[in-house]
């Protein structure tokens, strides 16, 4: 799947937006991500997941941060998060059914905070970079 | 996902140990398929489904004859199923989920007939090619 030059322009253009509140996007994403799926809070024993707990709040940015990078390179995705790939692959390996589940919230946390901008064709484009964010972290599994 | 020297070995490998039979585990693929995952019939409702029928036997030596394509020009499986991709983005719609329904069976069959074929690496590396497949073919939809 490869985004067009129309798609990539609609990223860039919301990222502008989202980047201004990217750690509280994040750490609202999270969120709704262990409320609505509790099962991925598997991969985080070692938290606090109470809300506007600091870890969750550090590792909403940690995932925002990624997503910038992937934004600023998004030419060359794969390129961008090769170490991130390597991390989930051999030491994290985080299940990709919940990547799709991460990113889902990750739309539904923007959407809401930007809810004229987040038109069809946003969603869609923002849909398909996540996915291919995701197909990245996922591909060196196997 | 990238399938290594070895993947493409493996999976080399297998369809020449399958050989003439390809027709009809593609058949029985189908078959097993409708059986066991009823909801894939929804893509077929001018088919004749029961055991035996000819319009099975006949997609079914069309779904074979495609991966047997694929395994052929494993370096480039794209490449080769570009127009059946085309047919699955723009007439077909096939929902991606099917894709992995499909390689199942697949695999099921595979094992079924060749029990000492299917190593776990073999049967890995099949898996990663039927992946590979639904990939390329679901490529072009949005």
């Amino acid at each position: 799947m490869t985004l067009t030059q129309a798609e990539k322009a609609a990223v860039i253009a919301i990222w502008a937006k989202v980047a201004t509140q990217a750690d509280a996007i994040g750490a609202e994403s999270l969120e709704r991500l262990f409320c609505s799926y509790p099962q991925t809070k598997t991969y985080f024993p070692h938290f606090d997941l109470s809300q506007g707990s600091a870890q969750l709040r550090g590792h909403g940015s940690k995932v925002m941060n990624a997503i910038g990078e992937a934004v600023k390179h998004i030419d060359d995705i794969r390129g961008a998060l090769a170490k991130l790939s390597e991390l989930h692959a051999y030491i994290l390996r985080v299940d990709p059914v919940n990547f799709k589940l991460l990113s889902h919230c990750i739309l539904c946390s923007v959407a809401a905070r930007y809810p004229s901008d987040f038109t069809p064709e946003v969603h869609a484009a923002w849909d398909k970079f996540l996915s291919s964010v995701s197909s990245v972290l996922t591909e060196k599994y196997r | 996902m990238v399938l290594s020297g070895n993947d493409k070995s493996n999976v080399k490998g297998v369809f020449s140990k399958i050989g003439g039979h390809a027709e009809e585990y593609g058949a029985e693929t189908l078959e097993r398929m409708f059986c066991t995952y009823p909801q894939t019939k929804t893509y077929f409702p001018h088919f004749d489904l029961q055991h035996g029928s000819a319009q099975v036997k006949a997609h079914g030596k069309k779904v074979a004859g495609a991966l047997i394509e694929a395994a052929n020009h494993i370096d480039d499986i794209a490449g080769a199923l570009s127009k059946l991709s085309d047919l699955h983005a723009q007439k077909l719609r096939v929902d991606p989920v099917n894709f992995k329904l499909l390689g199942q069976c697949f695999l099921v069959v595979v094992a079924i007939h060749h029990p000492s074929v299917l190593t776990p690496e073999v049967h890995a590396s099949l898996d990663k090619f039927l992946c590979a497949v639904g990939n390329v073919l679901t490529a072009k939809y949005r």
